[in-house]
């Protein structure tokens, strides 16, 4: 388990091969991943750049709290979490989350659950500025339809 | 009793400063408490706290040496 917070650019790809070497090989059957990453418009602005800020410590803690339940909850090998800090243009990759599994199923829910819960408890905050020029802090988080019902399931 | 006080995001900037030392003359002070003597004002629902790092809410009694933090809802992933 491992949670990552970068403040430069970074391959999820070459994250996830690499993270895989630290791992016993030929144990698992499957991973599951989700990358995030920056559009160029939100709530119909269009956006040329953002920053991301965090809270030191407090982001690390909560991260890795979710990847312990997820651990804890679910038959799954070992999860990953790569979250950038600081400034980013649109493609480039927010948060990276790997769930490595003997099978598929437990591998997905575990996936869902992190991101879910990291979008939900851990401390980050969006600021974007527009091609405008405008600067401003994003006040919530698009809503994903679901997470409501699959967090009352939870 | 001196409680470490740090403010995130568009909280930071409506505060302006990222963090403060507030004193009181008394050992028991609640999260709702420094929150008023800070912004004379009860602590409203769209602002979160965190002491020493795990949410709370505005009835939380502080300790000495404990960090406080507020900030607006948060918006990674």
């Amino acid at each position: 388990m491992k949670v990552v917070i970068e403040s430069e650019g970074f391959d999820p790809y070459k994250a996830i091969v690499d993270y895989e070497k630290t791992m016993p090989q030929g144990k698992h059957g499957g991973i599951v991943t989700f990358l995030g990453t920056m559009r160029d418009f939100n709530d119909g602005e269009d956006v040329q750049s953002m920053h991301l800020d965090h809270y030191p410590g407090m982001t690390e803690k909560h991260i890795e709290r979710v990847s312990q339940e997820a651990m804890d909850r679910w038959d799954i090998m070992d999860t990953f979490v790569v979250h950038r800090v600081g400034d980013m243009v649109p493609g480039d990759p927010i948060v990276l989350i790997a769930v490595w599994a003997a099978h598929r199923a437990d591998s997905f829910d575990a996936c869902r659950y992190i991101i879910n819960y990291l979008k939900q408890d851990a401390p980050f905050w969006k600021c974007e500025i527009t091609k405008s020029g405008d600067k401003h802090w994003v006040e919530h988080n698009s809503e994903d339809p679901g997470v409501a019902q699959r967090v009352a399931n939870d | 009793m001196d409680i470490k006080v740090r403010f995130f995001a568009s909280l930071r900037d409506k505060m302006g400063r990222a963090d403060d030392k507030v004193s009181f003359d008394k050992d028991e002070v609640t999260v709702g408490e420094l929150w008023e003597k800070l912004s004379d004002s009860p602590l409203p629902d769209s602002i979160l706290v965190a002491v020493n790092m795990e949410y709370t809410d505005a009835s939380h009694c502080i300790k000495p040496g404990d960090e406080v933090a507020f900030f607006p809802p948060v918006t990674g992933g």
